[in-house]
């Protein structure tokens, strides 16, 4: 089979120009336009960053000019739209589209094979197909083998390969939607660099939609700003347009480089700026698995030269013999001591964690990828058993905790494991926010999907119509509650799964990485809200590869390890 | 995620037209459940014996893979000899089972069938790769492509729906859903499931339509499937291996049509 790298020489495809007169589109069902009135030329080869607040309509350009935002069954259209002078919808293959979601733009098994798809459907020769491939998987800096399976892919590589597809189908505009939002930060980095390298290679016009503006600084030569409802708000060089309109896009959320997205003041009045390192707090006295974590962590810092990590875990196993007396906040709600935790039993992910949750007090989760973070919070949430050692709730946390005859197994009651709890008991005691907003959602509609809990709870009319009014309001989700919120906007889904945990009032807030992708305006108003929440005694544990997230907020760093050396115990030996 | 990318192996097996196996073994399996009896199943088993140690895949890749028919034709069997159709001498009975001349004869016919049904399809099946077979019915037989790889396609998020699964449950407990029956659960947790594929599945439409798929261009295709003389001979193996097992069981006298 012609399977194999071959680089020849590529024939540059000509850039295409993007034309925008007068052009609106309005999604079926919805009676509002998501863009109007827009007047905008984009000549061949330029390089743009496309801004806006949330809501501007830029996904739905650019989808337009990657011709498919369909026909008229899917929306109203008005005025007219071009790639190359034609209608984007038979110019198919000139203009090129990379979208957020990486697990929705792999469509074939192998690495090799979902490349050429795009070639496949352009009908190229197969000769050149394979050239192609092997061209673009260069471009991209992935050096994989053709038939490397793409559901072993991290998300920085998915969407790299995502790019190789569109790079290999040669077209005249390459378009970004948000290609870094789903990705932490060493995949944004890597995403970022191989576009670089695939607009330096080519003289294709290059479009890219994204808040975190200092990612693209590098390579685009124009910044346009839309406006929600229609029409441009800003556009030039980029310099000019982040001086002139800095306050402005801050304040729409654009993440503008050298600004705080909180003005400068402190998210908790009472938390003095955290310093960098050193919060990290194991319970002082408790099992000898802790250390054990801590030193994998710690040769894992060293290798990977993150010395941040190094660090924060040097400073715990420090603050084993120190008094453990800086953040006697509150009580102590929740309690970890060599707790192993498996996302599916037998594969243990992370062992011998150590940590006390109190009231009011706020914990950073952090470490590598695949260290067991997410598993940890599932765990530490009561949705997932432990697979070793001890989560124990206090008797402050487990109060009113029915015992089950089912469950009483000869212990004391109320039991004090989570995992032991009725659903509806966790409900007031631990929430949990994932980290895809739209895998917790349960229901059709913002409203019902605040309500659902609350009437598991068996409250009163009243008071669901009260407690959902103050959250919506609070979060900004008072206008949508007959949305659907698959339908909401990447921020929107985030402030519904922060607002439908909390509306139950949990004394203990679990979140998975709840600033991932956010615009900066959603990002000051989560660490707001969840300062808010630390003052009224609520204890927060975020899962989080966001370092100003961190230092805003966390009264300690729990850094988990990487990979288990493969020598460890299986974890059911050291169940209890 | 193994539903999409079986390991590619290097065994004669592997590097045959998927399309050549549904074939043979389609053509196998419809001549054979014409009739039975334990000659022609004996027969076709010997035959495809030969076929087994050609295809290349070594005793433990066999048996490994063909674990479940040998659990399940000694098991069809047993049923068989216990409560199939009584004749000849009786030896044993208790309650409704009857072992006799008729049950055991059928028995034997009944194991001998099934795996000489079963092993092959399993043999032929199990090392096909869903890629290669939509090429072969895009290439070879000409259906249509937007069918077959709208198909394959979506194959892909098959895997993910375990995954969803999971995480639908997590979310139904983290949100006071986990309380209420098994039954009730399963449906909202069902109808999620549902919602959350049909969301995945338009994300997928857009990202093929974002890479020129179902456009006006005829399409070609990266990966050739060729359809040569070892693919003829593998389907003419399968309806010759049929023909004689059938012909030996009419010479014996033992073919016994399956209707009537």
């Amino acid at each position: 089979m012609p399977r194999r790298h071959d680089p020849a020489t590529p024939a540059p495809p000509p850039p295409a120009g993007l034309r925008a007169a007068g052009w609106g589109w309005r999604h079926a069902g919805r009676s509002s336009w998501a863009v109007r009135g827009l007047d905008l030329v984009i000549e061949p080869g330029e390089r743009v960053l496309l801004l806006g607040a949330s809501g501007a309509g830029k996904s739905t350009l650019v989808q337009a000019f990657a011709g498919v935002l369909g026909g008229a069954d899917e929306g109203e259209e008005e005025g007219t739209l071009e790639v190359a002078g034609l209608d984007p919808r038979h110019t198919r293959g000139r203009a090129g589209l990379v979208m957020q979601d990486p697990d929705s733009q792999i469509v074939l098994a192998r690495v090799g094979d979902d490349v050429a798809f795009g070639c496949e459907n352009l009908g190229v020769p197969r000769p050149e197909i394979w050239q192609r491939v092997g061209r673009a998987l260069g471009d991209v800096g992935l050096d994989l083998s053709l038939d490397h399976p793409t559901s072993d892919l991290s998300g920085g590589q998915k969407q790299r390969v995502a790019l190789a597809g569109v790079v290999a189908m040669q077209p005249g505009v390459l378009l970004l939607d948000e290609p870094t939002a789903n990705l932490d930060p060493e995949g944004v980095v890597e995403v970022r660099d191989a576009v670089a390298a695939v607009v330096r290679e080519s003289a294709a016009t290059f479009v890219v939609i994204e808040h975190r503006v200092d990612i693209w600084l590098d390579v685009v030569d124009r910044v346009v700003v839309l406006v929600p409802g229609g029409g441009v708000l800003a556009d030039g060089d980029p310099a000019t347009v982040l001086g002139e309109q800095g306050d402005e896009l801050a304040r729409s959320g654009v993440w503008v480089p050298g600004r705080d997205p909180l003005g400068g003041r402190p998210a908790r009045p009472t938390h003095a700026p955290r310093p960098h390192h050193g919060m990290a707090e194991p319970v002082a006295g408790a099992d000898r698995r802790i250390r054990g974590t801590a030193e994998r962590a710690d040769a894992r810092g060293d290798e990977s030269g993150s010395s941040q990590s190094t660090r924060a875990v040097r400073a715990a196993l420090g603050a084993e013999t120190a008094s453990p007396a800086a953040d006697q906040r509150g009580g102590v709600l929740l309690t970890a001591r060599g707790l192993d935790v498996a996302r599916v039993e037998g594969t243990t992910v992370a062992r011998g964690i150590g940590l006390e949750l109190r009231a009011g007090q706020a914990t950073a989760v952090t470490g590598p990828n695949g260290a067991g973070k997410t598993t940890l919070a599932l765990t530490l949430a009561g949705l997932i058993p432990p697979a070793g050692g001890v989560l124990e709730a206090s008797a402050e946390l487990a109060a009113g905790i029915r015992p089950s005859g089912r469950r009483r197994r000869g212990a004391s009651s109320p039991d004090t494991s989570p995992m032991a709890w009725r659903s509806r008991e966790l409900l007031t005691r631990i929430g949990m926010v994932f980290q895809d907003p739209e895998h917790q959602f349960v229901t059709g509609s913002v409203r019902a999907e605040l309500e659902i809990s609350l009437k598991a709870l068996k409250l009163s009319a009243e008071e669901i119509e009260e407690r959902i009014a103050e959250v919506a309001g609070r979060l900004r989700l008072d206008g949508l509650l007959s949305a659907n919120p698959y339908t909401l906007s990447g921020g929107e889904k985030r402030r519904l799964s922060v607002a439908s945990a909390l509306v139950a009032r949990p004394r203990i807030l679990v979140l998975d990485e709840p600033t991932f992708g956010q615009d900066s305006r959603t990002w000051a108003e989560l660490v707001r809200l969840l300062a808010e929440q630390l003052a009224r005694g609520t204890a927060v544990v975020a899962v989080t590869h966001d370092r100003a997230f961190v230092d805003a907020l966390a009264d300690q760093e729990i850094v988990v390890g990487a990979e288990l050396p493969a020598t460890t115990e299986p974890a059911g030996a050291v169940r209890p | 995620m193994t539903v999409l990318a079986p390991p590619r192996g290097t065994q004669r097996i592997h590097s045959i037209n998927p399309v050549a196996k549904l074939a043979a073994s389609l053509l196998l399996s419809a001549i054979l459940l014409v009739t039975i009896d334990w000659v022609s199943a004996a027969v076709a088993l010997a035959l495809e014996s030969v076929l087994f140690v050609w295809a290349g895949l070594g005793p433990r890749a066999f048996f490994r893979r063909t674990f479940a028919i040998w659990i399940a034709a000694p098991l069809a069997g047993l049923t068989t000899l216990l409560y199939g159709v009584t004749s000849g001498q009786v030896y044993w009975q208790f309650w409704l089972m009857e072992i006799s001349d008729g049950s055991i004869s059928l028995a034997v016919a009944t194991v001998l069938r099934i795996l000489a049904i079963g092993l092959p399809a399993v043999v032929l099946f199990a090392t096909i790769d869903p890629t290669d077979l939509a090429d072969g019915l895009a290439q070879v037989w000409h259906l249509p492509s937007r069918f077959v790889l709208g198909a394959l396609a979506g194959m892909r998020l098959i895997g993910l729906f375990l995954q969803d699964w999971r995480q639908l449950e997590l979310a139904r407990r983290a949100r006071g859903l986990g309380d209420s029956g098994r039954v009730r659960r399963f449906a909202g947790q069902a109808f999620a499931l549902l919602v959350l594929s049909i969301r995945r599945g338009s994300k997928l439409a857009t990202a093929m339509e974002a890479r020129g798929f179902g456009g006006s261009t005829v399409r070609t295709w990266a990966r050739p499937s060729p359809f040569g003389a070892r693919e003829w001979l593998l389907v003419v193996a399968g309806a010759v291996i049929g023909a004689v097992a059938i012909a030996v069981a009419v010479a014996t006298g033992s073919f016994n049509l399956i209707i009537g």
